[in-house]
């Protein structure tokens, strides 16, 4: 199975935007141990100006890692996924993510390269609010599909 | 709230090279379970362990972004605001192994991370410090240029 370059600049969305609840940002927080009461307790929240929970710097992982999944586990992309290691991972904050967040995604395939026998694919997916359209995190991750040697 | 919570860093108290973060961070088996259900990533190579064996991994690993993620916990429990991040990056230079636990409930820590972070540059004008974190497990590197610019007032 070989990897198709020809996806090169090909976007995949999400087909219903992702619902941020606070049992969603509870449960992400205690699994990586962040421990402020900004992320359990709505007040706490408030006091520092937020307007609910707040979400843990890589939770937006949830709806990124989602949307990539539509293109990676796609027939015509061509990915072995247990191929797949992840290279590198980068969160670029417009604004905090917070409990009530309606966040549509979309991803692009920015990068897509072989080399030594390897994949490297690069993609960029963009979480907005579904109902104002503004950007709220960027998402970009790239993954490393190894040679079948 | 807790005390600890309330006292904030001010960037004009804060020096390029000092170190802010040094702290091990203790991780299971249970813990992969409990980062598997959080995220939604369900990889079999994070829970089985004869499925990470044929594929070449010499055990369970890590996600990445557990680590990822465990590590940037503590830098926004350090910063007292858990919406202070404005960018964040890292580059996965080895796995994390994570092996079964000899005996007893799995939620016993069977890996560690070693995490220090210390104060790479200060843009007073933007409010931004970016700090510049340091993560090995079992001595070796796992994360490589890691670093986070976070909003200080």
């Amino acid at each position: 199975m070989a990897v198709n370059t020809e996806l090169q600049g090909a976007s995949y969305s999400l087909p219903q935007p992702y619902e941020v609840s606070r049992e969603a940002i509870a449960e992400f927080a205690r699994a990586v141990g962040a421990e402020n009461p900004a992320h359990f307790d709505a007040e706490a929240a408030r006091g520092l100006g937020y307007a609910d929970v707040v979400a843990p710097a890589t939770f937006p992982v949830i709806p990124s890692q989602r949307c990539e999944g539509i293109y990676i586990s796609s027939p015509e992309a061509g990915i072995d996924y247990s191929r797949v290691v992840h290279g590198q991972e980068q969160f670029e904050y417009v604004r905090p993510v917070v409990a009530g967040d309606r966040l549509a995604a979309t991803t692009h395939v920015d990068g897509l390269r072989e080399a030594g026998g390897n994949a490297m694919i690069t993609t960029r997916t963009e979480l907005s609010d579904a109902e104002s359209g503004d950007l709220v995190v960027t998402v970009t991750s790239t993954i490393v599909v190894r040679g079948e040697k | 709230m807790t005390a600890e919570h309330a006292a904030r860093p001010a960037l004009a108290d804060l020096e390029v090279g000092e170190r802010v973060i040094e702290t091990a961070v203790p991780v299971s088996r249970a813990d992969l379970i409990a980062y598997a259900a959080a995220s939604g990533d369900h990889n079999h190579i994070h829970w089985n362990e004869r499925y990470a064996r044929e594929v070449g991994l010499p055990d369970v690993i890590a996600h990445g972004m557990l680590t990822m993620g465990s590590v940037l916990a503590k830098v926004t429990d350090w910063a007292g605001d858990p919406g202070a991040i404005a960018d964040a990056r890292t580059r996965f230079t080895s796995m994390v192994v994570v092996p079964d636990a000899e005996s007893g409930p799995p939620s016993a820590p069977t890996a560690q991370l070693d995490l220090t972070a210390a104060v790479g540059a200060i843009d007073a004008d933007a409010g931004i410090v970016r700090l510049d974190l340091e993560v090995a497990s079992a001595g070796e590197k796992v994360l490589g240029r890691t670093q986070v610019k976070v909003r200080l007032r």
